[in-house]
């Protein structure tokens, strides 16, 4: 009889921050906030501005007294840094579990349920996970783990928030009581899924807790909220819904992807697709007005043909500014489908995520700015959303190689690309 | 930061930070078939491809683990390491007597061969104009990594 599936979800602490803290230790216990492109408003916080108050997404200006009081750090997004930091921790994890899916540019979840008594249980391999990752990166990590996805989320959740579990909790290790206690304690909205608008209407059926919703009727919720929070309902209860790779709609992020009819087995196949999912994931970007920092690209292998040789990799390229640009968004996914491509495999699945999302309307002028070659690319942009929307999508493509223009973005206190860069290296003495 | 935390006790010994961790399993390999295997005559030159040199293979045993500074001053120069020099660091490996080792101290960077002997721990420069780090009571000794390699380029005279 196969294993229960057994999920776990490894994250990064407050992965900007924690990128920006590994090449300037000094900045260890200093209050600090990452803010997004055009340097608008804080999208990643230490715990100290945390504790200070500042919410996610407040605007600079409103925290500038705050930060002069209290010594707050602002870095503009260094997204080339992240990128690469990402990269190195996916890498790490691939050792530990061959069926792992990326899950935003500082999440993953794996499958552990085969592997983890080879490192003596669920929670040793999580710690060694998470020794390993902070060792070899720097950057320190919580892994929560469960039966089903939604519950290893949660997990990760108390992980990181309750100093008990020394970053690595294990939902499988306690006692049903115990279980039911912990999510008697957490709030409802913190459930995978459960945005602000439903937490809303939950609350009015008095629904408060995680625990009043993995009680609540699975049939009810479907009849009053349709079958993503049933199935989360169902999740709760530990049976599983989630595969892999079935995702729930991400955030801070844009994904299109999909499987193939035929398997695929040429670089040109995967390019072509890779180009039509890109350009309508940036289409859909453009349309909430939001810009990238970068982009991720994966290749899958039929997981569920044992007999076939496996290969399954994926990989951050980050742009040398966030852009909505198709051109210059698919260059950067097919050189990220060329690092990643092995000849011989049969190809079920690829796709493309657009990551480190910001809001593309504050963008301010800058020095560096090319008004004349932004100008020309959104209108270029506009009038390829519009052609497309008149004669269908995909009537105007890019040709799969495009230069890009490219913009400058405000970026006033950027930390150096430390790991991309050869005149950024770190300097010792 | 804390990925290798050295603190002087009543004798300066070294000792990596508490580690709660399982021994490594043994690694399971899954070896990939990364021919495609075709019913003909197989290519006499598969065998034989050679992919070329790679200064990454050379340099790099742990891509993940493995970070680039940049050199400034001669505090090394007895060690062949100079200003201006790329050094490899690499972080998965635990530092040992003698090992170049990139260390922060006062919150900064520094470079230095470690010294750890009979109960003495230093960081010591390879230039008779620098003296050596030595951790006394109450300093703490952070390795941020272990430098495995170093690369020097000379400008290109065309």
């Amino acid at each position: 009889m196969a294993a229960a599936p057994q999920f776990a979800l490894v994250d990064v602490n407050n992965f900007y921050v924690s990128c920006e803290r590994v090449f300037k230790p000094c900045l260890e216990n200093t209050p600090l906030v990452v803010l997004s492109n055009n340097d608008g408003c804080a999208v990643a916080r230490s715990n100290e501005v945390k504790a200070l108050g500042v919410k996610m997404g407040m605007p600079w200006f409103k925290m500038k007294d705050l930060a002069r009081q209290h010594g707050i750090q602002a870095y503009s997004s260094n997204y080339a840094l992240y990128g690469d930091m990402s990269n190195r921790v996916t890498s790490i994890l691939r050792d530990y579990s061959p069926d792992l899916e990326v899950y935003s540019i500082d999440e993953s979840f794996l499958r552990i349920e085969t592997v983890a008594h080879l490192y003596g249980g669920a929670i040793p391999m999580g710690q060694q996970m998470r020794h390993r990752i902070k060792q070899w990166t720097g950057l320190p990590v919580c892994v929560g783990i469960g039966p089903t996805k939604t519950l290893a989320k949660f997990a990760n959740h108390l992980a990181k928030k309750n100093d008990v579990f020394n970053g690595v909790c294990d939902l499988h290790a306690m006692t049903r009581p115990e279980r039911l206690e912990w999510m008697w304690g957490v709030e409802v909205g913190e459930v995978w899924g459960v945005g602000s608008r439903i937490r809303k209407r939950l609350a009015g059926m008095g629904i408060d807790t995680v625990l009043d919703l993995r009680n609540a009727s699975p049939k009810q919720m479907r009849a009053q909220f349709g079958v993503v929070i049933e199935r989360t309902c169902n999740e709760l209860r530990g049976i599983s819904c989630l595969e892999l790779e079935d995702v729930m709609p991400p955030k801070q992020q844009i994904m299109s992807s999909r499987s193939f009819g035929a398997t695929v087995e040429t670089i040109e196949e995967l390019r072509e697709s890779v180009a039509s999912y890109l350009a309508s994931a940036a289409e859909k970007l453009r349309r909430q007005n939001s810009v990238a920092g970068a982009v991720y690209v994966f290749v899958l292998t039929n997981r569920f043909k044992e007999d076939e040789p496996q290969y399954n990799a994926g990989i951050t390229v980050p742009m040398d500014d966030a852009t909505d640009d198709t051109l210059a968004l698919t260059s950067a996914a097919l050189r990220g489908l060329a690092a990643i491509f092995r000849p011989g495999f049969r190809y079920k699945k690829t796709g493309v995520m657009l990551t480190l999302l910001s809001d593309k309307g504050a963008r301010q002028a800058t020095l560096f700015d090319d008004p004349v070659a932004r100008a020309k690319s959104e209108k270029l942009m506009a009038a390829m959303d519009a052609i497309n929307r008149e004669f269908g999508r995909g009537t105007l493509r890019s040709g799969a190689s495009g230069v890009a223009q490219r913009w400058a973005m405000r970026a006033g206190n950027r930390s150096p690309r430390y790991t991309t860069r050869w005149d950024e290296l770190p300097v010792v003495s | 930061m804390q990925p290798l935390l050295f603190r002087r006790r009543q004798t300066p010994t070294l000792s990596q930070i508490p580690l709660d961790v399982p021994q490594e399993p043994v690694a399971f390999e899954i070896r990939l078939l990364l021919h495609r295997i075709s019913a003909g005559f197989p290519s006499p030159a598969a065998d034989y491809a050679e992919e070329g040199l790679d200064l990454n293979d050379y340099l790099v045993r742990n891509k993940p683990a493995t970070f680039m500074f940049t050199v400034k001053g001669d505090s090394m120069i007895g060690a062949g390491i100079e200003e201006g020099d790329k050094v490899v660091v690499d972080r998965a490996l635990t530092p040992k007597h003698d090992d170049i080792v990139l260390a922060v101290v006062d919150g900064e960077y520094t470079i230095k061969r470690l010294y750890r002997h009979q109960g003495r721990v230093e960081l010591r420069p390879e230039n008779p104009a620098y003296s050596p780090i030595v951790f006394t009571e109450g300093i703490e000794l952070m390795v941020w990594g272990v430098v495995v390699g170093v690369v020097r380029r000379y400008p290109f005279r065309g």
